[in-house]
């Protein structure tokens, strides 16, 4: 005999959706579809902000004008760059040389394969420094630019994308033909989304007399308030500067919210589409078994093992539909997402990345869906009068 | 004999039997109908978000072309163009713009501003302005006009002081609202703020002398549409080769580059769009498929009677309609209170939100959809039930 206190068994639970295949398939597919746009969002977000760290060392500064949002805003004069590169917190690095890369950043227009429309891509005249100061930026074939010449290296992302790019391929822009010489792999980081070439040259191409930034390497980390202290009050500047991943990530704040507030707002929307699905079947699972209902309460077993029982069935359902869901997402590993962030205005590729948490909170959002909307049919199931219920076969 | 019985049952007794075993379970069905409200209410209000993204587009004209660096709009083209734009045959008027880029109180309140020269509004027929107000204007060097919409936003009137913080032009740069222009119709945005390009040139001569006497683009008035084409060849041969080379384009193809700048969150955005006709229509397909298979015993009989297999099936295939009609209908009904409610709290990001003919049509095909696919399943399992199982099958 079974005891009071008994709780139902859960291979009793699983039989149930077992026994009903096809309509635990069609309300599983319905939460794991609205599951896969709720993962894929979070991928999405999770991969923006992993480009935008590791775009940044913590100890690296970004210099530009004060009130200039990004680098292709910004302009700094040689004499400048000259007073701000001095400055005794910018590390001194191997044979002597100063820890500090001054850039010129603007943007190209080039065509993305397959596209007629024409895309804005950051093109970076920099140093060897550059490389130094950023050291996830490893060549992955070919060469680097030689300095003094029209040669340039190209990120990962821009090498798959674009047309052109291919190691030995030329562009054109500003009345020069430039020789692509090298890709770069980028780890990752918005670099992989970037040209590199020779900053003086690059600067005479554009008829432009200004850097646009200047990246450098603090001696020691605490020199930072100090550095930007004496940047802030120095008469001859006009310029602020900021850690570099604090640069990058404030670069990306919206288009971070925007993928977030889009996202979840439609996972929200579409949620309740799915938590009716889940009602619709556990209500039917309920007005189907009245007469297992009641053998089972004339069996001993309580109001709250029944109602145990419905929201367990729930919980397996929305388990199903969360793994289907997120199965179908981690697909998404394997695609990459590119627009232009609007804050930049230039273009940035970036992948999906799913991290434990994500799975964690997703699965968490399937079961809490077919929770909520299996609640009231458990309620009605827990509520059955027994002798009603035997009876109703 | 199947077909004899099915011609003597009216259309007006097989209606009223959809309908009866539509509202057998109530629950069920309102439910679904629900699900099918908001579907068909989210597919619409997506459509018309990726349109909103297309408006600026739709709104740019095709008698007009824009004149760039080819380079890209980072770099700027020298002044000394504008006569020898204007020199080309079919050019009627040339204006500058520059775009300022500058913030209003903070980043999040972003909004359009552009120099323009004088003859800039001569161009754009769509942006109404009273001759006072343009003569306020054109009187006040450090004057600027706003549109409507985004007088509306942050409540300008005219004879306010608008302070910008410069980001690409640094400083902080202070306006007086001389005018406030309106759109000739409803899908012009006039989210956006001019000023004087003179102003702005001069400043630069006293403070950046390098950067004065620049134009970030030329827009060009042109004779007839259909020389555009002719006129762009004609301007970008005249720069070949030059310091600052060209890319002309009519304003619509101008307008579009941008848009295709975020080519793959519309594309994103239209697939989620479908993704919830999916949700929905499994949904749909669930209810149906436990409905008929309640009703098993009673197809059986309907069958010993002598109804056929498309009798049946047309049972299975009207309720499934039925109730996508109800919810589609209702959902259709929802879509433009609630695209006013969306433009009310989302105006800033979409200053032109209105639903197409073509999303209603859309949303309609949807829910005809979403009823036939739900139905092919259960209808076909049970036109084929063999009486004798079905008439054994319990629900």
């Amino acid at each position: 005999m079974a005891k009071p206190a008994m709780s139902v068994p859960l291979s009793y639970i699983a039989r149930n959706l077992w026994a009903r295949r096809l309509t635990t398939t069609l309300t599983a597919g319905g939460l794991a579809l609205v599951v896969f746009v709720f993962a894929t969002v979070l991928m999405l977000d999770a991969g923006l902000k992993r480009t935008l760290i590791t775009t940044g060392e913590y100890d690296n500064l970004v210099v530009i004008r004060k009130g200039a949002e990004t680098e292709i805003q910004s302009g700094i004069s040689r004499d400048q760059a000259g007073i701000i590169e001095t400055h005794p917190a910018v590390a001194i690095g191997a044979g002597g040389a100063r820890m500090a890369s001054k850039e010129t950043v603007v943007l190209i227009s080039l065509l993305r394969r397959g596209d007629e429309k024409p895309s804005n891509v950051i093109i970076r005249g920099t140093t060897d420094m550059g490389f130094t100061l950023r050291p996830q930026v490893r060549l992955a074939a070919g060469r680097t630019f030689t300095p003094g010449t029209s040669e340039i290296v190209v990120g990962r992302s821009i090498a798959a994308r674009f047309d052109n790019t291919a190691i030995g391929d030329r562009l054109y822009f500003a009345q020069r033909g430039w020789t692509v010489v090298g890709t770069f792999d980028a780890g990752g980081s918005g670099f992989d989304s970037e040209i590199w070439g020779d900053a003086e040259q690059l600067m005479q191409s554009f008829r432009r007399t200004a850097y646009s930034s200047i990246v450098a390497r603090l001696a020691d980390s605490a020199l930072f308030e100090r550095f930007k202290a004496d940047i802030d009050t120095d008469p001859r500047l006009a310029q602020e500067m900021k850690r570099e991943q604090v640069f990058y990530s404030d670069q990306s704040q919206a288009l971070s919210t925007f993928i977030n507030v889009l996202g979840l707002t439609l996972s929200a929307i579409f949620s309740i589409g799915a938590m009716i699905g889940a009602m619709i079947t556990m209500y039917a699972s309920v007005a189907t078994r009245v007469g297992e209902i009641g053998t089972l309460r004339a069996l001993g077993f309580r109001r709250r093992a029944v109602l145990g029982a419905y929201l367990l069935e729930a919980v397996l359902l929305g388990l199903v539909g969360g793994v289907a869901g997120l199965l179908l997402a981690s697909l998404m590993q394997f695609a990459s997402f590119s627009t232009t962030n609007f804050q930049t205005f230039a273009d940035l590729s970036f992948g999906f990345i799913l991290t434990p948490g994500i799975a964690v909170k997703t699965l968490i959002f399937a079961v809490a869906m077919a929770v909520a909307g299996g609640f009231l049919p458990a309620v009605r199931a827990a509520r059955l009068n027994i002798v009603d219920a035997l009876r109703a076969v | 004999m199947s077909s004899t019985l099915c011609q003597a049952v009216t259309l007006v007794h097989l209606s009223k039997l959809i309908l009866k075993n539509a509202l057998r379970h109530k629950l069920r069905t309102g439910l679904t109908v629900v699900g099918l409200v908001i579907a068909v209410l989210a597919y619409g209000l997506l459509q018309t978000v990726v349109d909103a993204w297309y408006a600026g587009a739709q709104a740019a004209s095709n008698a007009r072309l824009v004149t760039r660096n080819a380079i890209s709009l980072v770099f700027f083209l020298p002044v000394s163009y504008e006569a020898r734009i204007r020199g080309v045959e079919g050019v009627t008027a040339v204006a500058r713009s520059n775009w300022f880029g500058g913030i209003y109180q903070e980043p999040k309140k972003f909004f359009a501003q552009f120099a323009v020269s004088d003859n800039y509004l001569d161009l754009y027929p769509e942006f109404v302005l009273s001759e006072p107000e343009r003569q306020a204007w054109q009187r006040d060097r450090k004057g600027c006009l706003v549109g409507r919409q985004l007088a509306d936003l942050y409540g300008f009137k005219v004879g306010d002081v608008l302070p910008l913080r410069g980001t690409i032009y640094p400083g902080t740069w202070e306006f007086v609202v001389r005018g406030i222009f309106d759109g000739s119709d409803s899908t012009k945005i006039t989210r956006q703020m001019m000023f004087h390009w003179d102003y702005l040139n001069e400043t630069l001569r006293k403070t950046a002398k390098r950067r004065a006497e620049q134009v970030g683009v030329y827009v060009l008035g042109i004779d007839h549409p259909e020389n555009a084409a002719a006129i762009t060849r004609a301007v970008d041969a005249m720069f070949k080769n030059s310091l600052a080379e060209t890319l002309t384009e009519t304003e619509q193809a101008f307008q579009l580059g941008f848009v295709a700048m975020s080519n793959e969150i519309i594309a994103a955005i239209r697939l989620v769009s479908y993704v919830v006709i999916l949700i929905i229509m499994v949904v749909m397909a669930n209810t149906m498929a436990m409905s008929a298979r309640e009703r098993t015993a009673e197809y059986a009989t309907l069958k010993t009677l002598g109804f056929g297999p498309v009798f049946i099936a047309l049972l299975i295939f009207g309720e499934s309609l039925a109730i996508c009609g109800i919810g589609g209908g209702l959902g259709l009904l929802a879509t433009p209170p609630a695209a006013a409610m969306f433009k009310h709290f989302a105006g800033t990001y979409f200053p032109v939100f209105k639903v197409s003919g073509l999303t209603f049509g859309l949303q309609a095909a949807c829910a005809v959809a979403v009823g036939v696919a739900a139905a092919i399943v259960p209808a076909v399992h049970a036109s084929r039930v063999r009486i004798v199982e079905g008439l054994r099958a319990i629900g």
